[in-house]
């Protein structure tokens, strides 16, 4: 087991919480003995060898990774071979965040195994992301681009698209009115307005 | 299943980024719980198997999990700090009711005691009269500013002690730094920032116009 792993971006990043609860499937390699639990559909008291799982990364990282692993791991299918070719032909095509809503994170952290195809894996998701990025930007540019298309990025690509927009709007206030306003920040102008929806319910 | 109630945790924080969700106390009860069976489960396996190979892949099962569970416990309560943290400079030193409520009392301590260092730091610095660092927070430009109330306000007072009406839907010119904090908080007034050059304009050729006026009204008186 790695006792030294280290947290990107750091250790409270809720994204990186999140990716990293994605799912794997695991094979158990050796008896575990009472953690039979963490099987649902066998009674047993102790995890038997040849199980299968699907457990969280974190939890498959740190039961594959050691001298004498515990399981192992089969890499979810869009990492795999068949996968990369769709990427390869066109990855502007793919709803990327149906695949995976952590597509890039979690790809990193799953390149960390041991796994034929886990080599060539931090290439792929440059190259999908260095492909796709020009799309990204040219959404983000234009306004006349549905906001709610964030919701089919995957989080990478829609942090960049959220604040690409965001710096967008600014530029094009600066053209308009110029500096030196004041508004209402956003946090408080949120509060006001849940704040009203709350009130009109409560009315009904 | 294992440290599935940590990630729920966090869950509900990344589901409401721009508020804060009430402390949910019982969760992390529940964790924490769950934190102290695992660790009384590794300490006996530890004291009466220790040379057993297979106690110790439990024991490493079981403490992924622990890990596991503090960072997300971790992350819950310091990323709850950052946000808390942020209010103070949007929202002032007073939280309103609806925020107030879904803090901890800790959480509440925290947020006093952090607006006591900030008052103390703002209040030794700037020559001896202090300087309020969460105001003209964008470079100022005029001292004026228009403003339009979009609510009733009733009477504002300046510094100085001079007052004046805000009724709903009346526009004013009235000093920048009196009422930004009126214009970022209490969301009860607009601006725009062309219409106040236009009036300014507007504003001094009146003046240059009544000037004029008073010079030709003592011109003619003498």
């Amino acid at each position: 087991m790695s006792l030294c792993s280290s947290y990107k971006p750091n250790y409270f990043s809720i994204d990186d919480i999140l990716a990293t609860e994605e799912r794997l499937s695991c094979k158990v390699l050796q008896k575990v003995p009472r953690l039979g639990f963490m099987d649902h559909s066998s009674e047993s008291k102790d995890l038997k060898p040849g199980t299968k799982l699907e457990l969280s990364f974190w939890l498959a990282y740190s039961m594959n990774k050691s001298k004498d692993p515990i399981a192992s791991i089969d890499i979810p299918k869009y990492y795999k071979e068949s996968y990369r070719e769709i990427l390869n032909a066109d990855a502007c095509a793919i709803e990327l965040s149906k695949w995976n809503t952590y597509f890039y994170e979690f790809g990193l952290h799953v390149a960390k195994f041991d796994h034929p195809d886990c080599e060539k894996l931090p290439e792929l998701l440059l190259k999908t992301f260095k492909s796709r990025f020009r799309l990204v930007m040219d959404w983000a540019q234009n306004q006349d681009t549905n906001p709610m298309i964030a919701s089919q990025l995957p989080m990478l690509e829609r942090t960049i698209f959220l604040s690409g927009r965001k710096s967008k709007e600014q530029l094009v206030y600066w053209f308009k009115i110029g500096g030196g306003g004041i508004k209402t920040t956003e946090l408080i102008a949120n509060h006001k307005k849940r704040k009203r929806s709350t009130f009109i319910e409560n009315e009904r | 299943m294992f440290g599935r109630r940590g990630v729920e945790l966090v869950k509900e924080l990344d589901q409401s980024l721009d508020s804060i969700p009430p402390f949910n106390e019982e969760l992390i009860t529940e964790i924490l719980e769950e934190m102290q069976r695992l660790y009384n489960e590794n300490r006996i396996d530890v004291n009466t198997r220790p040379d057993d190979h297979e106690t110790y892949l439990s024991i490493k099962v079981r403490h992924a999990v622990l890990k596991r569970d503090k960072r997300c416990i971790l992350a819950y309560l310091y990323n709850r700090l950052r946000r808390i943290r942020q209010m103070r400079w949007e929202f002032g030193s007073i939280l309103p009711p609806e925020i107030t409520v879904s803090l901890s009392k800790p959480e509440v301590q925290w947020f006093d005691s952090y607006s006591k260092c900030l008052a103390t730091y703002m209040k030794s610095i700037g020559d001896n009269h202090g300087l309020n660092l969460t105001s003209d927070l964008a470079p100022p430009k005029s001292l004026f500013i228009e403003v339009k109330c979009i609510a009733d306000y009733g009477k504002f007072e300046f510094g100085d002690g001079e007052s004046v009406q805000l009724k709903k839907n009346t526009y004013h010119l009235l000093p920048r730094s009196e009422c930004e904090q009126l214009v970022r908080q209490d969301g009860c007034v607009l601006l725009s920032p062309r219409s106040l050059t236009v009036n300014c304009k507007r504003h001094c050729e009146r003046k240059d116009q009544e000037t004029k006026r008073e010079s030709l009204s003592a011109c003619r008186s003498l």
